[in-house]
């Protein structure tokens, strides 16, 4: 057996989870679909005392759209959420076709990607570009964390070691809202060298509404190039406007080098991404005859 | 300190008492002497460990054997439903889909699952499909070609009513 002993305890109530994540002390683990957890346990990367497998938690599996938000309970697996996306949500069914491979998201869930913050994974970085909330609930009570201030290192965030994060929220752009996705790896599944996600909205007018373009494996976290977009708000999106905007956004980008790439390779395929995802999220835009 | 579980193995139903740290993986293979699930890389990259659980294709060294408990798992011994080769197995060994044959129970479960989802695969969607399966010996477009003949020999026949 890989993994270093450990406690395993499985409740069914969020009570008695926040509870057990409480007596257990800063060395408990939250187990949900283990497709990262696992493997750090397997590599010896975590040595937690304690394991508190939420699955039998009942209440955390649900998928609900409401008033322009979509929420996400802490079970719902990367496959199902997949599913339901399937015709209604192209831009969400795309992003989760890219998460790794069919049997790691039948058990992998959305929250536990978010959670994990792997800085090259795709669904912090699509959390960030939706503004998204991260909900988690402690000894203290339930917090609300937006996901702009949720993540500060690799596999850091801003869940505190007895909290339990309980389900995500993204804010669902209305459907005229175009969007792009694009990213580089080696193979189909990977953890991406390079990616981004571009969400763009016209005006009546033709001219540019709103744009959010966010990246991923560039440095610690993801990121949300605010200022870049925002420069294009207000002015018509030619073609022109769209790739130095995301040479704008790239530009700000501290990528870290390794055996993969280059930080200036990063770099340059960012610029590159960008401008394909706000080209492709401006090809999409509806709202306008 | 160990923990009590029943779960239930290609139709059968098993009791053991495991260390919360025993893999699903370990449990077929140690425990319960089903070694053709193979194991590999150990952290969910490689894919020869893929069972099925209640169904679903999934890897079975990331997953604790706690965790099956009261679920259904198969695996590549329980595929054929008697004696014999399930038709997938026949792809493979008609259409050489396997050298070593290490990663080859893996990228089979995972078929099962993927065939029931797409009976006509495109050989774009077959390839997209096993990026989730490393063969060391690189025969992918033979494994390629076992796919589309097992679609073909699943897929009903239009000929006959």
């Amino acid at each position: 057996m890989k993994p270093a002993p450990f406690d395993y305890v499985a409740p069914v109530t969020l009570d008695d989870a926040v509870g057990a994540l409480a007596a257990g002390g800063g060395d408990t683990k939250v187990l949900a679909g283990g497709q990262s957890l696992i493997p750090m346990l397997a590599l010896r990367l975590a040595r937690p005392t304690l394991l508190v497998d939420i699955n039998r938690v009942a209440g955390l599996d649900g998928i609900r759209e409401a008033s322009g938000m979509l929420e996400v309970g802490a079970l719902v697996r990367q496959r199902q959420l997949e599913t339901w996306a399937a015709g209604r949500s192209p831009l969400f069914a795309h992003v989760l076709r890219h998460v790794a491979h069919p049997p790691i998201r039948n058990r992998g869930t959305v929250v536990g990607n978010v959670v994990h913050a792997d800085p090259a994974s795709e669904l912090p970085a699509l959390l960030l570009a939706l503004e998204g909330v991260v909900v988690t609930r402690g000894p203290r009570g339930e917090r609300m964390i937006p996901a702009d201030r949720f993540y500060r290192a690799p596999l850091t965030t801003a869940l505190a070691a007895d909290e339990v994060a309980t389900a995500v929220r993204f804010t669902l752009p209305p459907p005229s809202t175009g969007w792009g996705f694009a990213e580089i790896s080696r193979r189909h599944g990977d953890f991406a060298l390079v990616g981004a996600v571009a969400l763009l909205a016209r005006a009546v007018d033709g001219t540019v509404a709103s744009a959010r373009l966010a990246f991923f494996g560039v440095g610690g976290t993801p990121v949300c190039a605010a200022a870049a977009t925002l420069s294009l708000e207000g002015s018509a999106a030619t073609p022109e406007r769209l790739a130095s905007a995301a040479r704008a956004a790239a530009a700000t980008l501290s990528p870290d080098g390794d055996i993969h790439a280059t930080a200036a390779y990063r770099r340059r395929v960012a610029a590159t991404l960008g401008e394909r995802t706000l080209t492709a999220a401006l090809a999409r835009c509806g709202g306008r005859s | 300190m160990k923990k009590e579980l029943r779960v239930t193995v290609n139709g059968q139903e098993h009791r053991r008492a495991v260390e919360p740290r025993m893999t699903l993986a370990d449990l077929l293979r140690e425990e319960l002497d089903l070694t053709g699930t193979h194991v590999g890389c150990e952290h969910g990259v490689c894919g020869a460990c893929t069972v099925l659980l209640d169904g679903e294709p999934v890897r079975s060294c990331l997953m604790l054997a706690v965790q099956a408990e009261g679920r259904r798992i198969t695996t590549i011994e329980g595929l054929a439903p008697g004696e014999g080769l399930h038709p997938i197995q026949e792809a493979f060994w008609a259409k050489h889909g396997l050298q070593c044959g290490f990663c080859t129970p893996g990228i089979i479960m995972s078929v099962s699952a993927f065939l029931r989802e797409r009976p006509a695969p495109s050989p774009e969607e077959i390839r997209e499909m096993l990026a989730g399966h490393l063969c060391r010996c690189t025969g992918y477009h033979f494994i390629v070609e076992a796919i589309e003949a097992a679609a073909r020999a699943l897929a009903p026949d239009p000929h006959r009513q």
